[in-house]
């Protein structure tokens, strides 16, 4: 079946959850191939600088492949963090800390919505009560205005502007925006909705993903 | 976050298991885990599964001058990482002696060892030369973690290609994959790395330890070896005392040991570049196990845009109209100026009054400006741009400042003023 390039789509998924033995949750997520792996460690005990009384304190690592981690990371770690302490129920492990790894397996291309889709898997391996869950949608407008979803390095390269946004599977709001590059206001609504309607595919992922996994326990 | 301590019973288990030849995951005394070894889509990076250890190494490269005692040879590096995913006692930025450990004995395994040909990377004796750089992450701790790094060090070393470079003279081009093939690194051997762990005192050993079995060891002896048997380095750490015929014995298992595993990796090296000739699909993505359960893939799908115009349409227009914004700066006191919608800022109208008092010489403006300048040229910034409000003060003073198109049509011609020699400093009059 010959896809039709000239409308966006998603480009092949793959996961693997609980591939790592000592972390409490893990989980590896491949779009194309771009490739992360998460490591969720929680609820554990936090140090006291960093304890929070009432909530669990969320903590995010991004490391990339080569080099040390620089404040580019950071600012992904930002974006992950506040999308995880909006989906987590915080308030059930007061004290605690949970701590989410990422690694830069490899980068093609949305990155930050990758980072947030192996965060989330990671999350359900270990167990951790959330209230919904949430996936990452990369858009990408080229120079003609043509929005393209989960770009690549090269068509992100490109690109115009580059959007990226973590959604929630209940109501299919926006929980996190990150954008770089000139868009019109038109063009933002536009990518929002491509990105509502390219989430829905995302959580049937990860639907048929919990479901394979968990069919043989009766 | 901390590790687990150990408990006694799990001490005392795993030494009477040992010193009855049982091992946990029931392999032998010199058995080795299983190791899978796969490749990613670039050059240079390599995954290695050690049982359930699990090890990437990436290697790039970079032009850089040359070290200046040896200005004909490139320059290696190497970089293990911890990763606080490999276990709960692995913090971020944390100097722990296991790193120091590894990053050492990975350095005099590999770059002591020459098995790579450091004058190859030579571009321009004594200015440009081929740094070739070597991140390892840890990415699971269960034991042994010096052997899978070297082992993965090594395949991503002679996986890895380097650009194509010319020199004419002094200048270097390099060419980029599309206009010349890569070229590989060129590697004399492959050193790899054996741990042995003594346990009571030296009296019972075993290969490839698992975390548990590290954890009631005595000693640890590590021999980095190639399959042509030369020794590359020792080590012994632990404190233990070892006879010579037990260091003898190691030596001979180290080099059967390290025949198969560097034909594990001329395997799979060879996989990986039949592959890539064929055309076929290369890279992590492919290499993850479809027959788990654990494990999902999905194909491209196109996204459903039907109505998703329809969707942005009806958000814009359900909305209120935003504000007129306002392109450019506005000048609403003298020495501050904003951008943008929001509230009027009234910082300018503060300081004015607070001020006034002390510097009430000259009330003209414009020309004589430029004398206070001159006279405050040696203040700090903050008070220049206290006596520029106070200069100002009276001329604004007597126009409402709430009136913006007053304040916007003040705005006529840019008086440019010089505070120090460096700097230029625009005024808006």
């Amino acid at each position: 079946m010959e896809l039709d390039k000239s409308c966006p789509f998603l480009r092949e998924y793959g996961n693997e959850q609980s591939l790592l033995s000592r972390p409490d949750g893990s989980s590896t997520f491949v779009q194309g191939d771009t490739s992360i792996l998460a490591g969720v460690y929680g609820p554990a005990e936090v140090k006291v600088s960093k304890e929070i009384y009432d909530r669990a304190t969320v903590e995010v690592l991004i490391q990339p492949k080569v080099g040390l981690p620089s404040v580019r990371e950071r600012a992904r770690e930002q974006c992950v963090r506040e999308t995880c302490e909006a989906a987590l129920l915080l308030t059930l492990h007061p004290r605690s800390s949970l701590t989410l790894i990422l690694q830069v397996i490899h980068d093609d291309g949305s990155l930050l919505s990758c980072c947030l889709n192996a965060a989330c898997m990671a999350l359900i391996d270990a167990g951790l009560p959330m209230s919904y869950l949430f996936c990452g949608v990369t858009c990408a407008i080229g120079k003609e205005g043509q929005i393209i979803t989960d770009p690549t390095t090269r068509q992100e390269k490109e690109s115009r502007a580059l959007l990226t946004f973590a959604i929630d599977s209940v109501e299919h709001n926006v929980l996190m925006s990150t954008t770089t590059g000139s868009f019109s206001i038109k063009e933002l609504q536009q990518c929002i909705a491509i990105s509502q309607k390219a989430s829905e595919q995302i959580f049937q992922f990860y639907r048929d993903s919990v479901k394979r996994r968990y069919s043989k326990i009766k | 976050m901390r590790d687990t301590p150990l408990s006694n019973c799990e001490k005392h288990f795993l030494l009477k298991a040992i010193q009855e030849k049982k091992r946990l995951d029931g392999r032998q005394t010199y058995d080795y885990r299983n190791i899978k070894i796969t490749f990613g889509t670039d050059y240079g990076c390599c995954i290695v599964e050690l049982g359930k250890t699990r090890v990437l190494s990436q290697v790039s490269c970079e032009l850089v001058s040359p070290k200046d005692s040896r200005p004909t040879e490139g320059i290696m590096f190497f970089n293990v990482e911890l990763s606080p995913m490999a276990s709960p006692a692995f913090e971020p930025n944390r100097q722990s002696e296991l790193l120091v450990t590894l990053n050492r004995q990975l350095e005099r395994c590999l770059r002591n060892s020459k098995c790579i040909d450091t004058e190859s990377l030579c571009v321009i004796s004594g200015e440009k030369v081929w740094q070739i750089r070597v991140d390892v992450h840890v990415l699971n701790h269960d034991g042994n973690l010096l052997d899978a790094a070297s082992i993965a060090a090594i395949s991503a070393l002679s996986h890895f290609r380097r650009p194509d470079v010319s020199a004419q003279g002094q200048d270097v081009t390099v060419y980029s994959p599309e206009e010349r093939d890569p070229i590989p690194l060129s590697i004399y051997h492959m050193p790899i790395c054996v741990g042995f762990a003594f346990f009571l005192q030296g009296s019972y050993l075993l290969v490839d330890p698992c975390e548990r079995e590290e954890r009631v060891m005595d000693g640890l002896l590590v021999i980095a070896m190639n399959k042509h048997r030369e020794i590359c380095s020792i080590q012994s750490s632990g404190g233990i005392m070892l006879l010579k015929d037990q260091v003898l014995r190691c030596s001979k298992i180290a080099s059967v040991k390290v025949s198969e595993i560097t034909e594990l990796i001329n395997k799979a090296l060879g996989n990986d570049k039949k592959v890539r000739k064929e055309g076929g699909k290369f890279g992590f993505a492919e290499s993850m196990p479809k027959v788990r359960i654990t494990t999902l893939k999905r194909d491209e799908a196109p996204v459903e845009m039907t109505d998703v115009d329809e969707t942005a349409d009806d958000i814009l227009n359900g909305t209120e109209t935003a504000t007129e914004p306002v392109s450019s700066p506005v000048l609403c006191a003298t020495g501050t100026a904003q951008v943008g919608e929001g509230l009027l800022n009234s910082w300018g109208l503060e300081e004015e009054e607070e001020d006034e008092p002390p510097m009430t010489e000259d009330r003209k403006t414009g020309s004589t400006f430029c004398g206070f300048l001159q006279i405050y040229k040696g203040y700090s910034v903050g008070a220049f741009w206290l006596c520029v409000i106070v200069a100002f003060s009276v001329e604004i003073f007597v126009i409402n400042i709430y009136d913006l198109k007053c304040v916007c049509t003040l705005a006529d011609d840019v008086t440019v003023i010089s505070d120090s020699e460096e700097e230029e400093v625009v005024i808006l009059n």
